[in-house]
């Protein structure tokens, strides 16, 4: 039975995609700072799939711990999905560094920190897959979404020099753009029905993505149109918009 | 996030703040922070008792925690659906030990309604099965109650409309099965007279329950078909059926795709429905066995059926009078197919002898019809009302949006014990419905 890491396991994403796999036979090894909030859903996987799943405590921003945090691992993940972030006031951000530096440093030094022990891993086993939940916010940068939006196209352009990277080690790197989701972060937001998707949308994009080995993966098929259209603007046309 | 809700009868509809939780910290906080909150489900009860300014969504709540193979007991969170406990404990030979008519409810709203199913006779409500619940109070106190432990908490949360406080997890024993399918007989009765002696005949049967036609008059007055069932046996399945004998139904469902303008619905294009149903069993007598889900769940099948009434909505009115009452379900049908005001569904079932304080059931006839909103509708309802009260009987909360509150009085004789419980447990009204407030449940 293959199994899946999912990293920053509390989220609605994450909690979709470990069913996901929980319900078509793989392990699940659930990782996040809250322990305790897992254990409901360790319990609802093991009723409803009677699979393995164990709980593994990580925190994307204590660098330091990761080697030994992946290291501990059993048995070694041969999926390992990243999928915490974090999207705090970009107001807010802009003038408190500590808010910016937290926003940075989850979604993208953290990610970056492990996932290359991570792919070492892979590299040195020949086999393994990494899967990047990444956002359309990557795509472009701008003002409503300054630094939320530049740390995930940073994280972006990392899963696909990890793709280049990997391709000879037989590792494929899978990153998934989903536009709006309704999740615990967006709750408050009154989204538009068509362009947002469940979690669970999400959570097949990414199955299907790593059976298919797909590269690029926009959840809601007119993400892929309208970001093509937004990174398209002239430059001069583009930074005198409200976007 | 503010948005329009109604309950499944459309009527009435307003604007709430609904919140969500994952984890025990974030409701923690959520009530800390909302006055004025109601707890809600699935939104499958007909009226307003789950609507309120703001409302706390369990939907998001809604792992399973352990499942006793052994031993037939089940243990999750209370925005579980009914038909996600079925998909993990039919296959291992159990099944809900009360169901309602449809699925698409959560083991909260189970409790909060005390739901009761055509098995009430032999089993009771969905209560008398619970081990035990944690019920978070106005206050943010979480007390775990049973039967024994925390009693009038227990007592007062089942069928007590959230009011005392959020169910957050329930413990509740299975009801042992050999296959998933069920073996029915259906009996035609051809009026009122008749399918009340075929219920007494039939008492030994675990589920009974009739579908009356209440717009016909005259000797066919109160026909019916009374539907039994029996969860069949291994031996009492085909070749085919055995080898699948814990399979779960194959997923078939439609849409109803928009609303019925209103006139669609009137007495002559219900009379050619209840004519049609009543002559599709062409013998008196008819056997066979059916999957759980046609004969538990009929009308699971069609997805936003509710939308066949129209916008404006419809009221179920569901009664319970004493079976020395027989007068007055006859009372009341006439009055009914007078006004030629009848539905699709009406239906007939007689309820066992239950001793709680506020949940519905209690020893007699219970009859359930929808009616669209229309004018005049509610004066004829109070109408209705007082010929229940006449009798001895009440009405039933989940499906209520317009009773008086007088008759709510008249009907459950140990209210005030219920108000006393819900005051010890949610003092100031923090946890309130607008029918809590209609009833003066929560409000003086």
């Amino acid at each position: 039975m293959p199994t899946v890491l999912v990293l920053g396991a509390t989220s609605d994403i994450a909690m979709a995609i470990a069913k996901k796999f929980a319900a078509n036979h793989y392990a699940i090894q659930l990782a996040g700072r809250n322990t305790e909030q897992l254990k409901p859903l360790q319990s609802d996987i093991h009723v409803r799939y009677n699979i393995q799943c164990t709980i593994h405590s990580f925190d994307a921003l204590a660098f330091s711990s990761h080697k030994a945090f992946f290291g501990s691992l059993t048995p070694m993940p041969d999926i390992t999905v990243c999928v915490f972030g974090a999207m705090e006031n970009e107001d807010n951000a802009f003038d408190d560094f500590e808010s910016a530096h937290r926003m940075i440093d989850t979604n993208y030094t953290g990610a970056v920190s492990i996932l290359n022990i991570a792919a070492k891993y892979y590299s040195s086993q020949k086999q393994g897959l990494i899967v990047g939940i990444s956002s359309v916010a990557g795509e472009r940068g701008r003002q409503s979404k300054l630094i939320y939006g530049s740390a995930k196209a940073a994280f972006s352009a990392y899963l696909a020099g990890l793709r280049n990277k990997l391709f000879k080690d037989n590792i494929h790197v899978v990153s998934i753009k989903p536009g709006f989701v309704y999740t615990k972060m967006t709750e408050e937001l009154q989204l538009p029905k068509l362009l947002t998707a469940q979690p669970s949308e999400v959570a097949n994009a990414v199955y299907n993505a790593v059976q298919k080995k797909k590269n690029t993966v926009y959840v809601k098929w007119m993400w892929r149109w309208i970001m093509l259209i937004i990174r398209n603007i002239p430059e001069f046309q583009f930074k005198k918009m409200n976007l | 996030m503010k948005k329009q809700i109604a309950n499944w009868g459309n009527y009435p509809a307003m604007e709430s703040d609904e919140k969500t939780f994952v984890f025990d910290d974030q409701l923690h906080k959520i009530i800390n922070e909302t006055s004025g909150f109601i707890p809600r489900g699935n939104g499958r009860c007909y009226g307003d008792a789950s609507l309120s300014e703001n409302t706390i969504s369990t939907l998001k709540y809604d792992k399973v925690l352990s499942f006793d193979i052994e031993n037939g007991v089940f243990e999750c969170q209370s925005g579980l659906t009914l038909d996600q406990v079925l998909e993990v404990i039919v296959p291992k030979g159990w099944f809900l030990p009360v169901t309602p008519g449809t699925k698409f409810i959560t083991v909260g709203g189970a409790i909060g309604s005390d739901v009761h199913g055509k098995n009430h006779h032999v089993d009771g409500s969905f209560s008398n099965h619970i081990v035990d619940m944690d019920v978070v109070l106005a206050n943010g106190d979480m007390i775990t109650c049973s039967p024994t432990q925390h009693a009038d908490l227990f007592e007062a949360t089942c069928g007590g409309m959230g009011l005392t406080g959020m169910v957050t997890r329930a413990r509740f024993r299975l009801k042992k099965i050999e296959s998933s399918y069920i073996a029915q007989k259906q009996i035609k009765a051809k009026n009122l007279e008749e399918v009340i002696r075929l219920f007494d005949e039939y008492k030994h049967y675990t589920y009974s329950v009739a579908w009356i036609d209440c717009l016909k008059k005259g000797k066919h007055f109160g026909r019916s078909i009374l539907i039994l069932g029996e969860h069949a046996k291994r031996e009492a399945l085909n070749n085919k059926q055995k080898k699948e004998a814990l399979q779960l139904p194959k997923k078939k469902q439609i849409t109803f795709p928009f609303n019925l303008p209103s006139w669609v619905l009137n007495s002559v294009t219900v009379k050619a429905f209840n004519l049609l149903y009543y002559s599709k069993n062409t013998k008196k007598e008819l056997n066979n066995i059916v999957s759980y889900e046609p004969f538990f769940y009929p009308l699971d099948a069609i997805l936003h059926w509710n939308r066949g009434y129209g916008k404006k909505g419809f009221v179920q009115y569901q009664f319970v009078l004493p079976l020395e009452a027989k007068q007055g379900l006859i009372e009341i049908l006439r009055r009914i197919s007078d006004k030629g005001l009848g539905s699709f569904l009406a239906v007939l079932k007689v309820f066992g002898r239950q001793d709680s304080i506020i949940s519905f059931p209690k020893e007699g006839f219970t009859l359930a019809l929808d009616f669209p909103v229309r004018s005049g509708l509610f004066e004829f309802l109070d109408e209705l009302d007082k010929v229940v009260l006449e009798y001895g009987g009440r009405l039933y909360m989940s499906k209520d949006a317009r009773m008086k509150p007088e008759v709510m009085v008249a009907g459950y004789p140990e209210l005030d014990k219920f108000k006393s419980i819900v005051k010890k447990y949610n003092p100031i009204g923090k946890i309130r419905s607008i029918q809590s407030d209609r009833l003066f449940l929560t409000k003086n």
